[in-house]
């Protein structure tokens, strides 16, 4: 065993150099297969070093005429290797993806959805990671600040109970969906001056029965909807199911709203946008 | 004890326990309600949350569970006579994969047309149902005699194989959110908050049913196989496809409803035939009863148990039903 404890002094030299070397020299050929982390390097000054990316994203405009490399369940890893990256940015349960990159000495970046928070941490941590230390902390910041402002605006004001509902069977009341006491979703509530409805429950996203949204009695339900345009005719179609729960206060008090809109909960650099959303909703 | 009185006796026990399990189930869940309030006209409706848990959020839920469990039970004891095998489920015959591709395809396609209140995802499950028995009836009377059972349990499972791969393609080319969408309703659920999904599914369950009244002694013949039951004047072709044709339209109607929930279809019958002997005319509405009131209260363990979180209501029964099975098989042999 005394190899490990006097390791030679010169192959430490090498690791210390080539160490050096590696965070001296910013990524040019980056591939990522998360977009809203993609938003986030186009955001932070990145876009430019950015090579390829998953099939799903679709902002900013600029990543639409990139090369696309699978996603989440079905990487392409083949392709992925073949365009060279010097950083994937991986998510967390790609981890056969990660093990293939590994062996092929391809760096990445593994990245999980966390809170609201995380958004500034991944901003700062792919701007010290691509070279954009200081473009990414002015983003971060100005996030921060924009997101406070929110928080200032509502600060004070009663806080509804909401549920925040993000998907159930159209035209019915089966199978809802909707954000519980953690995550950015959950955050982002809170931010907008809701009180959640099931912040006891720690996850991200919990199916809810109607009896559970009769017991728990929202003030106001928040549903989103990815369409882009909602006209009054499908709107009335959307809110229509929830009029079997008329004792929910929500509905009786016609506080039923519907945020629509593709990107409205993207954990990036639109993010704030989805919260002011939320917040003119809660305290018009 | 003359038949007649066996069968009116075991009818009415089993009634009487599904009846007893229907009331009870609405008046538990995971909230606590006054049923005393519930009931009480002079509370507006809107502002009446103990009625509205009850009529709204424990009552349909409850009457699909008990129409979906019969549903299927029964089916299941129609097609364990036909095909002769033990082992056939009310899914065998490519029913379920048909209905759930239906719902993929709804889901995926997000297609939001709704016919008298009746929903896409139900709406596109029944046609692919219908799609999937019409197929398969098709290949197995394409022979020149009759309705082939070994014919109809390999195009059966086969289009089971197929659709289940079509199903893959489809959910691996959508979205994740709806995928995942997908894949829970597969998992099956009876939280309906309506009636109208209920009313809708009931003409086609009561004709498969009237179907099922009809046949239980032909059951009882063609159950110890073709040529006895020929010899006894029975026409087999005739039996055969009234049998398949009732018990896939009654399946394709209950999984509309609530998805396609597994091990109802075949525990359910071997359960009661372990009760009540194998005749036909006991087993069949024994069957029926006992698969309402078994669903219902999976369904009310589905609600309950980890509350506030469901649990869906077809891992319940897997979960209950394959330990059980397997005790089942092991104590047989």
């Amino acid at each position: 065993m005394r190899f490990f404890r006097q390791p030679p002094p010169l192959g430490g030299l090498f690791v210390a150099i080539f160490v050096v070397a590696l965070s001296a020299q910013s990524p040019k050929r980056i591939i990522s297969l998360v977009p809203n982390v993609t938003e986030i390097l186009f955001a932070i000054g990145a876009g430019p070093q950015v090579v390829a990316v998953s099939n799903y994203d679709v902002e900013p405009p600029e990543v639409r005429s990139l090369p696309t490399v699978g996603a989440l369940v079905d990487p392409d890893t083949e392709k992925i290797i073949s365009l060279r990256p010097d950083l994937v940015i991986t998510y967390g349960s790609q981890t056969d993806l990660q093990a293939q990159l590994k062996r092929a000495a391809i760096p990445f970046f593994d990245y999980r959805h966390g809170g609201l928070d995380h958004i500034m941490v991944t901003m700062r941590a792919l701007g010290a990671r691509t070279g954009h230390v200081e473009q990414a902390e002015k983003v971060a910041r100005d996030l921060e600040a924009a997101i406070n402002a929110v928080r200032t605006r509502v600060a004070g004001k009663p806080r509804p109970r909401t549920l925040l509902v993000f998907g159930r069977e159209p035209g019915s009341l089966r199978n809802i969906y909707a954000s519980a006491g953690r995550g950015f979703l959950h955050d982002m509530l809170v931010v907008a001056g809701g009180e959640d409805v099931l912040t006891d429950v720690d996850r991200e996203s919990a199916q809810v029965s109607t009896e559970m949204i009769l017991a728990r009695k929202p003030d106001v339900i928040l549903e989103l909807n990815a369409a882009t345009r909602l006209n009054e005719a499908d709107l009335k179609a959307v809110v229509d199911p929830w009029m079997t729960l008329s004792a929910v206060p929500a509905v009786r008090n016609k506080r039923v709203i519907i945020l629509n809109g593709p990107g409205l909960t993207v954990p990036g650099p639109r993010v704030v946008d989805g919260i002011e959303k939320m917040a003119n909703a809660l305290h018009p | 004890m003359s038949i007649r009185r066996r069968i009116a006796t075991v009818v009415v026990a089993f009634a009487v326990f599904a009846i007893a399990v229907m009331i009870w189930a609405p008046t538990v869940g995971s909230t606590p309600i006054s049923l005393a309030r519930a009931f009480d006209r002079s509370i507006p409706w809107d502002d009446n949350v103990d009625a509205q848990i009850f009529f709204v959020a424990r009552l349909p839920r409850v009457l699909a569970g008990g129409l979906v469990g019969a549903t299927l039970a029964a089916a299941g004891v129609v097609l364990q006579a036909l095909l002769r095998n033990p082992l056939a489920t009310p899914f065998t015959l490519g029913v379920s994969a048909g209905a759930s591709l239906g719902a993929m395809l709804a889901v995926s396609a997000r297609l939001e047309l709704s016919v008298l209140g009746i929903t896409s995802i139900p709406l596109a499950s029944f046609a692919g149902s219908l799609i999937a028995t019409a197929i398969v009836y098709a290949l197995a009377s394409s022979q020149r005699r009759g309705l082939s059972t070994n014919v109809l349990l390999l195009a059966g499972v086969t289009l089971n194989a197929f659709f289940s791969a079509v199903i893959l393609f489809v959910q691996y080319l959508a979205d994740f959110a709806e995928a995942l969408r997908a894949i829970r309703w597969m998992m099956g659920g009876l939280d309906v908050a309506s009636y109208v999904p209920i009313i809708a599914a009931i003409p086609f369950i009561v004709v498969s049913f009237g179907a099922f009244a009809m046949m239980t002694r032909t059951l009882n013949l063609l159950s110890v196989g073709t040529e006895a039951a020929a010899s006894r004047g029975v026409d087999i072709v005739g039996a055969q496809r009234l049998a398949f044709i009732s018990a896939s339209l009654a399946t394709g109607a209950a999984v509309s409803l609530g998805g396609p929930i597994g091990f109802i279809g075949i525990i359910v019958p071997h359960l009661v035939r372990l009760i009540v002997g194998s005749d036909h005319r006991i087993v069949l509405p024994a069957s029926a009863l006992f698969g309402a009131a078994f669903l219902v209260l999976c369904d009310l363990a589905a609600r309950t148990v980890m509350s506030p979180l469901e649990i869906p209501v077809g891992v319940v029964t897997a979960l209950i039903g394959g330990p059980f099975f397997l005790w089942l098989l092991v104590k047989r042999s």
